[in-house]
């Protein structure tokens, strides 16, 4: 090792531990910023300790030693304060020093694994969601405040002022850091899935901005995912959702490549080079969707994996079994109702039986709230018009659908489309066109 | 960032030698870690070259070639694929594999080709294509 690639190599290793370090020192200190500093001074005495020595055999062990000695000196410190100002007040007492035996306790045990309870209180429900997102990105991703500012197009300081209120939060509650089992387990993973969900959803379907899909969260959520599942015991309860969030990722980001034309240009699922597919992580996704349908219960995340893995199974749009997809929407729409799930329903079964058909359950949309400035809406509605030949009335859908979204890629994409009808004859037209791509994913639902 | 790790071959490994158990723990150990860091996304080990085969192109002529391959410290002998952040990072997991030995060996680290960089190359689909039946020969492209 040359002097120079030291320190990033260095760093590299302490990246590695960094998750593993903080669930510790927190669940030591009951503090999520304690735990933070500590970290950060642990890799500041690597970096100023193997550099002579070499990287020692069990990175993570050695700098958990550094951290827990670290907070040791810092009690320690605090305690002489608090004595001297007892002192000079008078009112010195007896006080209790078992915060530092217990650490200095804890100095010579294995280093152990707290990454699960670390991921179980970021994602606390006492938190906001905008909260727990940041925070389990900061702590357990790792990802600085800046990145996740750039990341959700957010302010620094917006960013660094949530993460600051979500570990306060958390101290106040009193929380312990602890991974729950059992029921609770049961009744808190479906929050972890939601923040790991949330999370690639934000790279995904970039709701803001330029960008079609901002692949780094995405990978970032994969990860979480990938850890959670092999986090999580074996017996966990609710363990197949896990699975199928996995799943859905997995199959949803082999798509990244091919979802953006040359120009970043938005391709929905139908007009996709599937040669560009991740064949690699739609073998990923399958395998976690088969662990999770063997267990059987079949989720909100178990149904959505199923249903993009109806994408990756077909060699090409053709040979998509829209009526598996239609019926797979129809069993999502009856455990987790929603006018996103109505919607997409609609579509599959358009896709599935026809555009009457789906032009029937897409009329009594129009009057849910819900949908109201909804932009996958118009462009369903517009696509399915379109291939009944009602040329015209597909444009004005086209149209508004342009006007209300968001995303800027998109906008060119319901524009062109808008123009195609303009020029078209009226009369049927085939399947050629998806709908907006919006297909598999109900983000919202 | 993706990256294909390529673990050498040694004579132990060439020999068709299975690793003592102790060895087999220590890579279950780190393998166990990489899963556990959502870093780990595949991997096999690969059988001596004593099974395995060349085939050789030189203008239209192709020759087949029997293994064993004489150039051990050169030959596969396993490999792994990682998502990573940076090559930093698939450097200090690589760090902490047990050592295959005994004696020199290596573990090799190459970045996939992404699609970002063959932007050039490909040809582009075109516009109103139907869908290709076939792979297009894009294989290694992460």
């Amino acid at each position: 090792m040359t002097a120079r690639d030291t320190h990033p190599a260095i760093e590299a290793s302490f990246r590695i531990e960094r998750a593993r370090l903080i669930a510790g020192l927190a669940r030591l200190t009951r503090d999520i910023g304690a735990a933070e500093e500590l970290a950060q001074e642990a890799l500041l005495a690597a970096l100023s300790e193997w550099p002579k020595t070499g990287v020692p055999d069990n990175p993570g062990a050695w700098l958990m030693t550094a951290a827990r000695r670290r907070a040791i000196d810092v009690i320690r410190r605090d305690r002489m304060r608090a004595r001297k100002h007892a002192e000079i007040a008078g009112t010195l007492e007896e006080g209790d020093s078992g915060a530092t035996e217990a650490i200095e306790a804890s100095l010579d045990d294995p280093i152990g694994d707290e990454r699960l309870g670390l991921i179980f209180t970021a994602c606390h429900p006492i938190l906001p969601r905008e909260a727990r997102t940041a925070l389990t990105l900061r702590v357990v991703g790792g990802l600085t405040t800046g990145e996740i500012a750039r990341a959700f197009l957010a302010r620094e300081a917006t960013i660094a002022q949530r993460i600051v209120r979500a570990k306060r939060a958390i101290a106040e509650a009193g929380l312990s850091f602890e991974a729950p089992r059992g029921a609770e387990l049961a009744a808190r993973l479906p929050f972890v899935l939601e923040v790991i969900y949330l999370i690639f959803n934000e790279g995904y379907a970039a709701t803001v901005g330029e960008d079609l899909v901002r692949p780094a969260l995405c990978l970032e959520a994969q990860r979480l995912g990938r850890m959670l599942v092999a986090l999580l015991p074996v017996d966990a309860p609710g363990k197949a959702e896990a699975f199928g969030l996995l799943a859905l990722m997995e199959i949803q980001a082999s798509r990244l490549a091919a979802r953006a034309g040359p120009d970043g240009g938005f391709i929905p699922i139908t007009e996709q080079d599937r040669a560009r597919w991740d064949k690699l992580l739609i073998g990923r996704g399958l395998d976690a969707l088969a662990r999770a349908e063997a267990s059987g219960d079949g989720g909100v995340y178990a149904l959505q994996a199923a249903l993009a893995a109806c994408h990756a199974r077909a060699r090409r749009a053709e040979e998509t079994d829209w009526a598996r997809i239609a019926s797979l929407y129809d069993r999502l729409r009856a455990i987790a109702p929603s006018p996103v799930v109505d919607l997409n329903r609609a579509i599959a079964h358009g896709m599935a039986f026809g555009p009457d058909a789906g032009l029937r359950l897409v009329e009594p949309l129009r009057d849910v709230p819900a949908l109201h400035a909804y932009a996958p809406l118009p462009a369903a509605r517009g696509d399915l018009l379109f291939r009944l030949g009602r040329c015209a009335e597909a444009r004005t859908e086209f149209e508004s659908a342009a006007a209300l979204t968001r995303n800027l890629r998109e906008r060119d994409f319901l524009l062109a489309r808008a123009a195609r009808c303009a020029t078209a004859n009226e009369g049927p037209h085939g399947l050629a066109n998806s709908p907006t791509g919006s297909t598999v994913s109900p983000k919202r639902a | 960032m993706r990256v294909m790790v390529l673990i050498k071959a040694t004579e132990d490994s060439e020999t068709g030698k299975l690793p003592p158990t102790e060895a087999f723990e220590a890579m279950d150990k780190i393998t166990e870690e990489m899963a556990q860091a959502g870093v780990m996304i595949a991997g096999a080990g690969l059988k001596p070259s004593a099974e395995a085969k060349r085939v050789a192109f030189e203008g239209q002529a192709r020759t087949v070639i029997d293994g064993p391959f004489a150039e051990i410290r050169e030959l596969v002998a396993g490999f792994c694929i990682w998502e990573v952040k940076d090559m930093a990072e698939a450097v200090a997991w690589a760090k902490r594999f047990p050592n295959p030995g005994p004696g020199r060996t290596e573990i090799e680290i190459r970045p996939f080709y992404e699609v970002a960089d063959l932007a050039g190359v490909l040809p582009p689909e075109p516009a109103d294509a139907a869908p290709r039946s076939a792979e297009r020969t894009k294989l290694g492209v992460a």
